[in-house]
């Protein structure tokens, strides 16, 4: 019977303690040890006056979702572009209210709900010790030699395995699931998240694997390794921007303010290429560490509107799921 | 038939089916409570269902009748290294999903040994990637669960009935199919349900080595129905599915399995007179080859991990202190619900069906549903660690109550009844009878239970937060920052741990049993 009296008494305690706490909701990689989290936090706190970050870590959508109008998430970071249809329904994000004008990005911006602060195409990384040619286009994927094997993620549990059936969609049309059946034969395995699929290349059991093109800087920054290389394609690549946005409900709505004003500052974006391993959507290239600019990136790249992007994503998955279920 | 438990241990048993229906059904029903009704799945569900029964039941045919063999031997024969044998076969149960897959790949995989051994010889190379992918996987895991539960079948034959069978002359054959069939029909129902129902809700391991879409079980549904479509109606009806199936595996498996009916024995040590000659290169080979077989994706998680192992951040270490914490108090747990429902049991139905839920459960609906029931009141971190012992215990519990239940049953039916004519009752029967003649049981599931707290992530993610993460959480965030080389030591570390805690608790067991 004490159980609601010690809830009740942690709720009183949350709530006074919250007075000066911002409750940012981000995805695992970014908030750990080994994301950019920490040291946001104390640029952050550094700038607010005695304030509070606290990570909150998760499923940040899902999350969002189950807690509904009740949430205590003031600001939510790490959205992918393909999510912003859904956490947009959901009628709890209110305008960043940021000037987005001078964004080093490849695509307009003009949404004035979610706020981009980094980005990176899919692409497919090999290892160039093993693999001397890199495929230029997916015709060359699909020419590859016979003994290649690629490993994906799926669509329907990893945002960069349905960025890549986007990806597909958008350069094959109506011809994508014969695509698909085409590579079949290539596909080592499909997995369910980034992780795994990764690990799979590292290991050395795939030759190649779907990844970003910033993955490379990684390998050349922290590893001193430069064989690992993105193969660009001719036709172009998939943007994948990551987001940030403002619950209209929040009980701290100067900090958060304060904190969208944050995201895109120099700061905050110096921190974005060796913390979350991608290119910051507001700093000028000089800026960038030096692995960055050896990085190899397509030419042209395909971003689709929200409505767009939600029209095809259904059937981009069965397409998918038809071609190599063959 | 003994009498009826007493009171005590009856009040304590409904408490212990209540948490387990708590979080079992309880939590499905906070689900369904939240998304206004049950829905219908979209998408190929009746594809998902078929493979993940086919999968199931083949890796879980396999895992048994391959740990027939290797039971026996280990059964009839003492040898140097049987006791690490013994061990090990609790390590691969342990691990998370994608260190076994990683571990497995080593070895059977394009690289790997076995196809570095083929291509060697001149032979065409055998892929890991399809069905037959994601049967060896499940047979890694769980032919040593098969192996011990076996084991533990063979040796609960009283060593009366072997001297007797010896002093009759009975040969392997005759033992059989007088002491040794009857036990197996007795425990095999029971194991092969356990396995069946454990196959039932993989998701990452057979979606890695399926190889593709075409690899689709119903957990990977429900992950989709709620974290794609968000529609928690569907993940619910799935949900639904997979309690129904298990269930009805456990009503299979009450209706098949028969008792065995050894009667009592005095407890001494086992001796066997039989299995000379040929029988001893047969059971050589058994266990020889299923060490073999068990060894090298560990082995392989050992060298991939060596290198990490000393260049760990201090972070690592604070969350195997947490992981270590939590598989301990989970395990009291564990032992505190099992011992009393173990005791009060008869042989009813829905005691089978109670010890299939928790594992036919889906991690994610669990997950969703105690977040559902709790975010209100208070902040999921605050008591993730807690409900991660609470989750890992009920988890654990199918396990303990498959040890305990012949144990209990064995013990009723020997010194149970001397206890009884003695009117022996409370503490005094609980320490002179229960405990001692519960003890090898209790030990074997307390280990089980400490490495599957260890090794599972299950329902944390909705509720942690960096203060109250635990191993494999830290591994998988590791993994997920490019940082796969500290992760490889992670899991060497995760290993290492749970093993460590395994081998403390069935040692703790058995210590004076001569095995």
């Amino acid at each position: 019977m004490k159980t609601p009296l010690i809830a009740a008494g942690f709720a009183l305690f949350a709530s006074v303690a919250s007075a000066e706490t911002l409750h940012v909701y981000a995805p695992d990689y970014f908030a750990s040890d080994w994301g950019p989290g920490p040291a946001i936090k104390q640029a952050f706190e550094a700038e607010c006056d005695g304030c509070d970050l606290e990570w909150v870590t998760g499923d940040v959508l899902p999350r969002l979702m189950l807690e509904g109008e009740r949430t205590d998430a003031d600001v939510v970071i790490g959205l992918g572009q393909d999510e912003t249809a859904r956490a947009r329904a959901t009628g709890l994000f209110t305008p960043h209210g940021v000037d987005v004008t001078g964004l080093t990005m490849p695509v307009d911006w003009a949404d004035d709900t979610f706020l981009p602060f980094d980005w990176s195409h899919v692409a497919f990384i090999y290892n160039s010790d093993k693999m001397a040619t890199a495929p230029a286009s997916f015709d060359d994927l699909l020419a590859m030699d016979e003994d290649i094997r690629i490993v994906i993620q799926d669509p329907r549990s990893s945002p960069a395995g349905l960025a890549l059936v986007m990806w597909v969609k958008a350069v094959y049309g109506d011809e994508a699931e014969a695509f698909w059946a085409k590579l079949a034969p290539r596909i080592l395995t499909v997995t369910k998240g980034w992780s795994e699929a990764y690990g799979l290349f590292t290991e050395g059991e795939a030759d190649m694997v779907l990844s970003f093109t910033t993955s490379p800087a990684y390998h050349i920054i922290a590893e001193e390794d430069a064989t690992k290389a993105a193969a660009i394609f001719g036709e172009g690549h998939y943007l994948y921007v990551e987001l940030a946005g403002k619950i209209a409900g929040s009980d701290q709505p100067e900090l958060a303010d304060q904190f969208m004003q944050f995201v895109l500052s120099e700061p905050f974006q110096q921190i974005i290429p060796e913390g979350n391993w991608s290119f910051p959507a507001k700093l000028a290239a000089e800026k960038l560490p030096e692995g960055f600019g050896a990085l190899a990136l397509p030419e042209k790249v395909f971003f689709f509107p929200e409505e767009k992007a939600e029209a095809m994503k259904d059937e981009a998955i069965a397409e998918w799921q038809r071609g190599l279920s063959q | 038939m003994a009498a009826r438990a007493e009171p005590v241990t009856r009040s304590l048993a409904g408490l212990a089916a209540l948490v387990v229906l708590g979080l079992t059904l309880g939590t499905l029903g906070a689900v369904v409570w939240r998304a206004g009704g049950l829905g219908l799945a979209e998408g190929r569900v009746g594809e998902a269902i078929a493979f993940t029964l086919w999968q199931a039941a083949a890796s879980a045919v396999l895992s048994v009748a391959l740990a027939v063999p290797v039971a026996r031997a280990l059964a009839r024969r003492r040898f140097v290294g049987r006791g690490a044998v013994i061990t090990l076969m609790g390590a691969p149960f342990i691990l998370p999903s994608i260190v076994a897959v990683l571990g497995l790949v080593a070895v059977f995989g394009r690289s790997g040994a076995v196809n570095w051994l083929l291509g060697g010889l001149g032979l065409p190379e055998v892929s890991l990637y399809g069905p037959q992918g994601v049967i060896l996987a499940h047979v890694f895991f769980n032919l040593p669960l098969a192996t011990r539960l076996l084991l533990q079948g063979w040796l609960a034959i009283p060593a009366e009935r072997f001297r007797l069978a010896a002093s009759f002359g009975m040969g392997p054959g005759a033992i059989l199919r007088w002491l040794e069939w009857p036990m197996l029909r007795a425990v095999v129902p029971g194991a092969l349900m356990l396995i069946f129902a454990l196959c039932l809700t993989s998701f990452a391991v057979a979606l890695t080595l399926g190889g593709g879409p075409k690899a689709t079980t119903v957990e990977l549904a429900i992950y989709t129905a709620f974290k794609f479509d968000f529609d928690l109606g569907a993940a619910s009806v799935l949900a639904l599915v997979q309690f129904a199936l298990a269930s009805c595996a456990a009503a299979l498996a009450w209706g098949v399995a028969r008792p065995s009916g050894f009667g009592a024995g005095l407890g001494g040590v086992v001796r066997r007179w039989d299995g000379g000659g040929w029988l001893r290169v047969q059971d050589a080979l058994a266990v020889g080859l299923a060490a073999l077989f068990l060894a090298g994706p560990l082995l392989a998680v050992c060298l991939r991990g060596a290198a990490g192992l000393f260049d760990l951040p201090l972070s690592v270490w604070a969350a195997l202190g947490r992981s270590l914490a939590v598989a301990l108090g989970s395990t009291a747990l564990c032992l505190a619900l099992a011992l009393p429902l173990a005791l009060a049991a008869r042989r009813g139905l829905w005691v089978q069906v109670l010890a299939v839920l928790p594992i036919a459960a889906s991690p994610l609906v669990m997950g969703t549903g105690l977040f559902l029931l709790s975010y209100r009141w208070v902040r999921p971190d605050e008591i993730a660690l807690w409900v991660t012992a609470a989750v890992n215990a009920v988890l654990a519990l199918p396990f303990a109550l498959a040890v305990m239940l012949p144990a209990a049953r064995e013990m009723r039916q020997g010194s149970g009844r001397l206890a009884e004519s003695l009117g022996m009752r409370g503490v005094a029967r609980l320490r002179l009878v229960v405990l001692p003649a519960m003890r090898r049981a209790m030990g074997f599931s307390a280990g089980l239970a400490a490495a599957l707290s260890m090794g599972d992530l299950g329902v944390i993610t909705l509720f942690a937060d960096a203060q109250s993460r635990t191993l494999p959480y830290e591994l998988y965030s590791l993994m997920g920052s490019y940082r796969m080389e500290q992760a490889a030591g992670a899991a060497l570390l995760l290993l290492v741990s749970s093993l460590a805690l395994f081998w403390l608790f069935d040692r703790g067991g058995r210590a004076d049993a001569g095995a």
